[in-house]
This record gives structure tokens, sequence and C-alpha cells, in this order.
């Protein structure tokens, strides 16, 4: 084992397998600046840059890799996906159906999301729920730089389209590129042990559409994503404070849901908080109602989302996107 | 600043003294921007539009009542220059909520209805809304136009070559004007764009010119003809301005940051690259130390381009033509000091206006 920060454990993940697969490229907006390590070690035939186009180079991404590349492609922000989805909505998700199983598109659309540094409402999404509403999608959020590293593995076996969403908080360089800019003058809240922690020398991919138990309880379970893990950890350490056991649950990827994990969280604690970074309406966070529902386990729900376009001003943001206080209170009103 | 768009300008000629009152003061608005985000007190990307006063002042300047602005993420020249209050503007990106867009926008995403100016933080969008807003303008303000302000990056995007060839198709009176430092980021013009811009817009069906866009007269006399075309009328023009960005894409970027500090930054950045130099399973050694060498290339480049020479500063230009006047120079520099001096002491304020 060894010690990585997040996007460090990504790259080391995808060098491990562009070493071993050729077929693996990719291409974005600044690549060769942003993958400098890689396009050091594997050359420009494999890391390249792209103009402004995300429409084309996405759409050709998908398409590369239905003729036997296995493509990584970069979009510079999460968001940026509102000018060229088509290629996963309506190509890379439906093939596979269309082609009666027998072509797939196995893509990686690599993607910097989420908000804690002021960048504003069309730079800091989240966007997981909207496009694990497709069906043919893989949506991925790692929360540790082990997980991340392990299924941005998976994602390059997968068979299939994966959406892998890198939580720019976590991310020690996009913090440093967009966030800080050089200076040491703003501070942000970033979990420590989402963006370093401990990796193994050797990548094994995760498998996909598994969560995990980040902490046990018996009062109430905290279920996230992505940075949200974290806040419910640090609420659920100081709701320990107040005699309440609470367990957190990292589903880890969105799309395919866990769901066993998740009736099993709500059958054990009857109460569900979600912490979902994502929009509150028709998402994610709905969806975790839903399959407890179908179930028939009575369980209370709570959930602590974004609600609203999100604010520029840093106090505004703090409010709108999930934080420990929302969280708690969550727990408070659930429990009463 | 515009005259009256159904008039006919008095001179015809361009005003030397207003044109550099108004670089001046985004100029010096948008260096207390650059130490407010500095000291933290703006947050996030900080996107300056220092190198571009010259093509913002030169169009917008004669920008009158009805005609609206689609900017893109680097808006604030053309805000202040359009005539946004300058204290809401920096309230609004020091997050107060008071400030233009109640501190929920930031300076990406500024919006002023009543100028009919729009910003997007989406690369290309300006092309779509800069149509659309002269859509409307045909139906309801005959005569008006809409102005899209745009880097030679946006280019490649398709919603923008889109709106090109819808605004020639519906003749509509739209200037689109592309501020061209010759960099998407931080990728070179060379290899992102192929062909030439003016081949590109001309097949579109627009009409092209191009220019020296450090040169503020000279934007002033091509945006004169372009507007007087576009209101009587005669359908989109495409204004291709040669510029700089000061500041490279945002404040902090990487590759300027690394030529300003290399002892600060230069380690952070050699040792995984010399690391990838050997570590094995990759390329030969000799397509590695091209990488290597094409990833100090960036930094070459960053060395080399035009703006390290003052003589590609817009108002370095525009001062040269008044210093004849050198009292004159000196009081109206000094007024604007203070003017924005008081700007920013009026948007630190803690309680609203």
């Amino acid at each position: 084992m060894t010690t990585m920060s997040f996007t460090q454990a990504i790259d080391d993940a995808l060098a491990q397998a562009m070493a071993s697969d050729p077929r693996i490229v990719v291409f974005g907006e600044d690549v060769p600046l942003l993958r400098r390590d890689l396009l050091v070690r594997f050359g420009p035939q494999r890391v390249m840059a792209t103009p402004i186009s995300e429409s084309a180079f996405l759409g050709a991404g998908v398409a590369a890799a239905m003729a036997g590349l296995r493509p990584v492609v970069e979009l510079y922000m999460v968001d940026f996906l509102g000018v060229c989805v088509d290629a996963l909505l309506n190509h890379a998700a439906k093939l596979e159906v269309f082609s009666g199983g027998t072509w797939t598109a196995p893509v990686v659309v690599r993607a910097p999301c989420g908000g804690g540094y002021g960048d504003g409402g069309q730079h800091e999404q989240s966007l997981w729920g909207w496009l694990a509403h497709i069906p043919g999608l893989t949506v991925v959020v790692p929360s540790t730089p082990a997980d991340a590293g392990g299924l941005m593995l998976a994602a390059l076996q997968h068979d299939g389209p994966v959406v892998f969403l890198e939580h720019k908080l976590l991310s020690e360089s996009w913090r440093e590129f967009v966030g800080h800019g050089g200076r040491r003058s703003v501070h942000y809240d970033v979990p420590a042990e989402g963006t370093r922690g401990s990796v193994p020398r050797t990548w094994k991919p995760l498998p996909l559409g598994e969560a995990v138990l980040r902490r046990d309880g018996a009062d109430v379970t905290l279920v996230s994503v992505g940075v949200g893990v974290h806040r419910c950890l640090e609420a659920a350490e100081r709701a320990a404070g107040d005699g309440i056991s609470a367990a957190v649950l990292d589903l880890r990827t969105v799309a395919p849901l866990d769901r066993a994990a998740v009736r099993d969280a709500a059958a054990r604690t009857g109460a569900l908080v979600v912490v979902d970074e994502d929009y509150e309406g028709f998402g994610l966070s709905g969806e975790l109602a839903a399959v407890v529902m179908e179930a028939g386990i009575p369980a209370r729900l709570a959930r602590v989302c974004t609600q609203t376009t999100i604010p520029y001003a840093r106090d505004l943001e703090d409010q709108t996107l999930p934080n420990v206080e929302r969280i708690r209170a969550a727990i408070a009103g659930l429990l009463r | 600043m515009g005259a009256d768009h159904s008039l006919p300008d008095a001179t015809g000629c361009p005003d030397a003294w207003s044109l550099y009152a108004l670089m001046k003061r985004s100029r010096l608005f948008e260096e207390a921007v650059t130490r407010l985000w500095q000291d933290g007190l703006i947050s996030g990307e900080m996107h300056l539009g220092t190198g571009e006063e010259a093509v913002i002042a030169g169009v917008v300047s004669q920008l009158a009542p009805g005609d609206a602005m689609a900017v893109d993420h680097r808006g604030t020249a053309a805000f202040l220059i359009r005539g946004v209050d300058p204290v809401s503007l920096l309230r609004e990106m020091l997050g107060r909520p008071d400030g233009l867009c109640a501190g929920r926008g930031g300076h990406m995403h500024l919006f002023s209805k009543d100028h009919l100016a729009a910003s997007s933080g989406i690369v290309g969008a300006e092309g779509p809304t800069a149509v659309g807003f002269a859509l409307a303008a045909r139906h309801l303000r005959p005569g008006a136009v809409a102005v899209a302000f745009f880097g030679d990056g946006a280019m490649n995007q398709g919603m923008l070559l889109e709106s090109l060839n819808l605004a020639a198709v519906w003749n509509l009176p739209v200037l689109f004007v592309c501020k061209d430092d010759g960099w998407a980021i931080t990728t070179k013009a060379a290899v992102s764009t192929g062909g030439t811009l003016g081949e590109r817009v001309r097949g579109l069906g627009v009409s092209y010119a191009e220019f020296d866009g450090l040169d503020v007269e000279q934007v002033w006399r091509t945006a004169r003809d372009a507007l007087e075309g576009a209101r009587a009328g005669r359908g989109p023009a495409f204004l291709h301005a040669h510029c700089v960005h000061l500041e490279g894409h945002f404040l902090g970027l990487l590759l300027l940051r690394t030529i300003r500090h290399p002892l600060r930054e230069l380690p952070g950045i050699v040792t995984p690259l010399m690391r990838s130099l050997s570590r094995r399973g990759g390329a030969s050694s000799r397509e590695r130390r091209q990488g290597v060498w094409s990833v100090l290339g960036a930094l070459r480049v960053t060395l080399r381009d035009p703006r390290r020479r003052s003589a590609n500063d817009p108002l370095v230009r525009a001062r040269a033509a008044l210093e004849s006047d050198s009292a004159c120079l000196k009081e109206l520099d000094d007024r604007l000091v203070s003017e924005t001096d008081a700007i920013v002491v009026a948007a630190l304020r803690e309680e609203p206006a």
C-alpha cells in the first residue's frame, strides 16, 4: 500500500491500464497539459488535445469505442455535457439494445463535477441523477482515492459507456487549477480522507454497482456519494456525541444502483437520510425512496440536496449544497 | 456613450480621448478585481478582459439603447463599457446580496435585463443568444443590433458555427466579434483550428473583416461600418480582432504562474514528468523525450507570447496617440484612478447600498 491524492490515484490506475492495453487513448480539451504525465509516458498518439468541440469529440469517442478503441474522453466539467449529451443519450446508451446485444460502446467519459469553491451555477453541478436516468449508462462517483482508482480501472474494463465523475473539491489538481489558482488566501472545506488516502500499489478493479458501508449504526442511515459521504461521516461523528448511532452508506455507483444495500440499510434502521449534492427533484434521492417503498420496507425519509441553481456567493453556496448542519437537522427531524 | 442609432454619427471619426477613458477605466477596474481576487474576496475562476479593451471599447461605445450583447465568461469589460453600474458589478463579484445579480451569478454569469446584456460560461453560447436577441430586435426594435463576443477557441464550437449560418439565412442584424489571442485555454490555435476563420465565416455567408484588435481606432472604424450595415438590414457581420490576454485564460493560469515563479512551480511539474519518463510500459524513449519537450514547449510558447511585449498592450497604444497633451492625459488618468478607488471603497462597504 502507499498514499496518493484523489486525481493522482485516478491517473495512476489509468496509467497502469494504458501500459497493458494499447487500445486505451485519452483526449479532451487541454489534455496534454492536464495529463502531461500520461503524455510523456504514452506518447502523443494516445494522449491528445481536442478543439472546444464537445459534440464532435464526444461523439467521436463513442464511435471509436464501437470500432475497437477504449477511449477516455475528458470533458472540462460535467456541466458542459449540456452541449453534447446527444452522444450519450441517443447513441452510446442505446447501441446495445438497438444492435440486439451485439455491439457496445466501451467509452469512459471522465468529467470533473461538484462545488464548494465559488464558481457558480454553470460550473459546479453534479448531474449524476440526470445521467443515471438514461437506461444504458453506468455512472460512478468515487469518494476516496482508493475507490477512484479502483472504479477507473473498472470503468476501463466495462463493456459499455461509463460516466466517471471526479469531484473537484476532492481533486488536488482541480482545486488548484480552478479554485486556488496559486492563491493561499482562499480556503475550502475539503474532506481530508476524501482527497488523500491509502491506495494499493497495483490497482484492481472495484465492482461496479456495489455500495460500501463506511460506518455502521443502528438509529439512522445516511446515504450519499462523493463529497457528501464525508459530510455524512462528520455528521455521524457529531451525532454520536448526542447518543445517536448513525450508519453511512457510500453508494459509489449511482447507476446501476446497489438496490440490495439500500434496502438492507433502510430495513436495519427504518430511517434514511439521503445526502445528495445533485438536484433534489426527480433524481437520486427520489429513486432511493422508490426502491425502499417498492420493497415494502417501512422507513422514514429525509433529503439533504441542492434545491436550486447553485448561487455564486460563497455563503449562499454553502447553504445550498449539503452541509453538516443541514444533515444534523435532518437526522434530528427524522428521529423526533 | 453611443449615439441614437437613427442619426448618423456627427463626425464619423473615433474620439480618441473618450475611447482611451473607457479603456483605462476598464483596466483600472479589472486591476482592482485582480487585487480582490488575490486577497480571496472574489472566489472561483476569474477571466479578465485585460488586453481586449480596444476591441470592447471600439465596439460597445457605438451601441445604442435597444442594442443587445451576448458575452462570454469574460464579460466584465463589456458590461462596464456598456454602462452597467460599476459598484453593482463589483459587489456582484464580491457575492453581495445587492450586487448586479444578487450575488447569485458572479463574473461568469452577469445579466442586465435593462441593458439587454447576458453572459454565459458555456463556450459558444453567445452565438445562439445573439441570434435570438437580433430576431427579437427585428420584430420589436427595428434598427437595433445584437453583438456576440467570444474568443477564437469558441470558433470550433458547433453552436457558434450554426449561429453564423442561421444569422446569414435569416439575414439578422448580428455582429459576431471574435477576440483572437491564439489560445483555446491552454491549447494553441494551430493544433485546434483547421483552415482559416475567414474562409469559414465567408463560407457560411457572413461578411468578414480581420484587423488589429489592439488599435482602438481601427476597431472603431471597422465596427462602425459593420454596425451601419447591420442596422440598415444588410445582414450579419463578423469582426475578427487580433488581441492579447494579458493574464492568459484566467488568473492563476498554471502556464503563466510557472513562467513567473519557476522556482515555486517547476518542481511540482518536473518531478512526476521525470518519473513518467522512466516508468516501465509505455511509449519508446524517443517518443517520451518528445513528450517532455512538448510539455516544456507549452511553457516556451507562453514565455514568447506577444502579450509580454508592452507594445501589444492596447492601452499603451491608445496612450501613444494622446501623449502630445501630457498634462491633459495625466489629469484624466488621475481622475480615473480616484473614480476607481471610490468604486472599490463603495463596493467593499459591509452594509447594502
